[in-house]
């Protein structure tokens, strides 16, 4: 039987994939509202709302119970992170009250077209630079860099994560939601001419998203060296790094092929085994590399209960959240 | 500035902001639902209209509800960092059950404001309910979690760590029940107020408007019930802080002597060099009865407990008054209100009358706050009573005031932006 602590890591996993694979496509539509250019950008804006505005807050609570998660079985990791990471998180946290707001100023303003583009610009800006900040963080962590002594944050509050190996995981994180966004509106719209737009980007940000993994795996060696050696070293990690890549490739090539939706499957199968791949390699670390799961977790009493209750609230969500997409979701709208 | 200055200010201002948007994604909902379920008994469009406008109104409200909520839980970390470390594993079992009850509003939100031309008009109003239910869930989660830190049950602290942790007995804390109801009722009557004053504005100018007739029934319908109600819980939970949170209980009456046949002080300069309040309007008795139900039963006054245990006892006490001030007012205009419709057997709109509702539009927000300042500032200097220090929790992060300065601009200009917009949005009549 599997500890308790390592049922929690995998729920918090999870449901960091289920808010890269949802709200980061919400911000990558952002990016392409924000990248929104040719005789279709208005058409292209209105897609991306269409899109987003009903499930956006469903899926920004994803983050919220990353969060709680965190701070119930890991607290004292909890702490740390929250510490050490103070200046990201705060960034992050702004842009995400920017993003939120000005989407729904815009779509409920009533007021004029040129206070409606304002706060368009507003929510494309802040959909851009929230998953950098996103992606500095988790970038921070796996380089390793932040270090405790006796429990406490033995360094300081910059240094972690002002440097380059972060900031490549951020450009990751922004090239990866808007790949997700564009792969995803293929299929939201029954325009050919649109659906177009929306494939050559999801081409060329596939594109980009490998070669921004490279350059993170180049930097890696030097900059995060733990996440290296378990990324490229490890038993069994080639055979990870193969399915990943075979996932991007496949994407890329059904793209191409005009087969959408086997490419939402291959880009959601990439997005997810990027990231499991980040949390399979810094394993058994939570905070790599001098805080496990095992040594922050909670007693195990709480993390049974939390563990209840997530089985118990999955099986009041899981249907609701079937039916909020199913509304929405199940045919092209404009 | 120090830094626990600068976090605690930080909280304040987070808090302050969140819960005006909170308690209308808590009560809202409700208005909403009532709307709609009139439209589907009458046919009535002028209903629909209705519920579809204060939908309008929900989506803005909970959006950024939604956001600075979020801002919240990241804060309990980025400011308390100890406190979490401490804590997150004892009284995090409600905020997870928030989680839930969170996401089931905000699903259910996207199919009612989305879904009018997608969904069959009874699973529309279905999810309208489902949405005002979990909001109040959310909402009474919460609070859970803030009643424990005020009464904090279910763990024994062992060489400063907290051990035999029983989370169940957490959320069983005795201050939840009463707090529960407190904010619950207070959500209904200060939204059902601020709607009414709205609608009671635009009915000044155009009296025989049928839409904010109905409008203005609706709302002093929910805000009036909750504000004929709040007196009593307000009784209820008088009674439970001062029973285990006795210096609170003394810090909001300004009681600085121990005394039987306490009276009420309503009012006044408090001074902590004599202990003594000054130029208060007194009440005899009626402290020992709001106590502890019995005119002459002992009342502890703040003397009992050393300095350094007080909260800043002016700012309680006035924050106190202001609460009861705003309340008692709020349920003498229902009282009026109702008897005026009972008599005339129609909604109470004589124009003195509405513009009485419209200066009691904003009693209900300022009230919350009040008793928000009360509940909080009342607790100092402990962050979880009697057991942590709020000066230990703070993170140890330097200039604390960066932060703190960033978030208070964002919240001022949102704060204005919300204003400008549900200005334009609410003061329309249609057709």
């Amino acid at each position: 039987m599997m500890p308790l602590e390592h049922w929690l890591a995998g729920a918090i996993l999870a449901s960091l994939t289920a808010y890269v694979l949802g709200a980061g496509a919400d911000f990558g539509g952002g990016v392409w509202d924000l990248l929104a250019f040719g005789p279709r950008a208005r058409a292209q804006r209105t897609l991306i709302a269409h899109a987003i505005g009903p499930i956006w807050e469903a899926n920004h609570v994803w983050l919220i119970l990353v969060v709680v998660l965190l701070f119930v079985a890991f607290p004292t990791g909890f702490a740390l992170l929250m510490t050490a990471l103070h200046v990201p998180l705060t960034f992050m946290l702004v842009g995400i009250v920017l993003r939120g707001s000005a989407f729904t100023f815009r779509s409920y303003g009533r007021v004029s077209d040129a206070r409606q583009e304002q706060w368009g610009r507003v929510f494309a800006v802040a959909s851009l630079l929230t998953p950098i900040a996103l992606g500095v963080c988790v970038g921070t962590i796996a380089s390793g860099a932040i270090r405790t002594r006796d429990g406490r944050l033995a360094v300081g509050f910059f240094e972690t994560w002002a440097a380059p190996f972060p900031f490549v995981v951020g450009l990751l994180a922004v090239a990866l939601f808007a790949f997700l966004a564009a792969v995803y509106l293929t299929l939201e719209t029954d325009d050919p001419a649109l659906c177009d737009d929306f494939r050559a980007r999801a081409l060329a940000s596939g594109v980009v998203v490998g070669l921004v993994a490279f350059a993170a795996l180049a930097l890696a060696r030097r900059d995060a060296p733990g996440l290296y050696s378990g990324l490229a070293a490890r038993s069994g990690a080639l055979l990870f790094q193969a399915a990943t890549g075979s996932c991007a490739v496949g994407a890329l090539a059904a793209i191409w092929q005009r087969r959408f939706a086997a490419a939402r499957v291959l880009a959601i199968a990439q997005a997810a085994l990027v990231l499991w791949g980040w949390g399979w390699a810094q394993w058994p670390y939570l905070v790599p590399p001098d805080l496990t799961f095992e040594a922050s977790a909670a007693p195990q009493a709480v993390l049974g209960l939390v563990l209840a209750a997530l089985v118990a609230g999955g099986l009041l969500l899981v249907p609701s959240l079937v039916y909020l997409f199913r509304v929405f979701k199940a045919a092209p709208h404009h | 500035m120090s830094n626990l200055l600068a976090a605690r200010l930080q909280m304040a201002v987070s808090l302050g902001f969140h819960i005006v948007f909170a308690v209308a994604g808590m009560a809202m909902p409700l208005l909403m639902a009532i709307a709609e379920r009139r439209w589907l008994a009458t046919k009535d469009p002028v209903w629909r209209e209705l519920a579809q406008r204060w939908a309008q109104g929900t989506a803005i409200l909970f959006a950024v509800g939604a956001v600075s909520g979020t801002v919240l839980s990241f804060e309990l970390g980025l400011l308390w960092p100890s406190f979490m470390a401490f804590a997150g594993p004892i009284f995090g079992m409600p905020f997870a059950l928030e989680g839930f009850a969170f996401f089931t509003e905000a699903i259910f939100l996207g199919v009612y404001l989305y879904g009018w031309d997608r969904v069959s008009p009874r699973a529309h109003w279905w999810s309208g309910v489902v949405v005002a239910v979990s909001g109040a869930l959310s909402g009474a989660f919460v609070v859970i979690a803030n009643g424990w830190m005020n009464t904090p049950t279910g763990f024994r602290v062992v060489d400063g760590r907290a051990a035999d942790i029983d989370p169940i007995a957490a959320m069983n804390n005795p201050a939840s029940p009463s707090e529960i109801v407190h904010m619950l009722l207070a959500a209904y009557a200060a939204l059902g107020f601020a709607v009414a004053a709205i609608h009671a504005y635009m009915l000044r100018r155009d009296s025989r408007n049928a839409f904010h007739r109905r409008a203005l029934a609706v709302a002093l319908w929910v805000g009036g019930v909750a504000a004929l109600l709040q007196p009593l819980s307000g009784d209820w939970i008088a009674k439970q802080v001062a029973r285990t949170q006795p210096v609170k209980f003394a810090a909001m009456e300004g009681h600085f002597q121990t005394e039987a046949g306490a009276p009420i002080r309503i009012g006044g300069i408090t001074d902590k060099a004599a202990r003594r309040t000054r130029y208060a309007l007194e009440i005899p008795y009626a402290l020992s009865v709001l106590a502890h139900a019995n005119p002459h039963a002992r009342v502890t006054g703040l003397e009992e407990f050393p300095e350094t245990d007080w909260p800043p006892v002016g700012v309680v006490h006035l924050a106190f008054d202001l609460m009861v001030g705003c309340g008692v007012a709020m349920a003498a205009v229902t009282l009026l209100g109702a008897w005026m419709a009972w008599r005339a057997r129609q909604l109470p709109d004589a124009r003195w009358y509405l513009s009485l509702l419209i200066a009691c539009g904003p009693l209900g927000m300022i009230a919350i706050e009040a008793g928000w300042t009360v509940t909080e500032v009342g607790r100092q200097p402990w962050i979880i009573h009697g057991v942590m220090r709020t000066a230990d929790a703070v993170s140890p992060m330097p200039g604390l005031w960066v932060p703190f300065v960033t978030v208070s601009s964002l919240y001022v200009f949102l704060g204005f932006v919300v204003v400008f917009l549900l200005r334009r949005h609410v003061f329309a009549s249609p057709r």
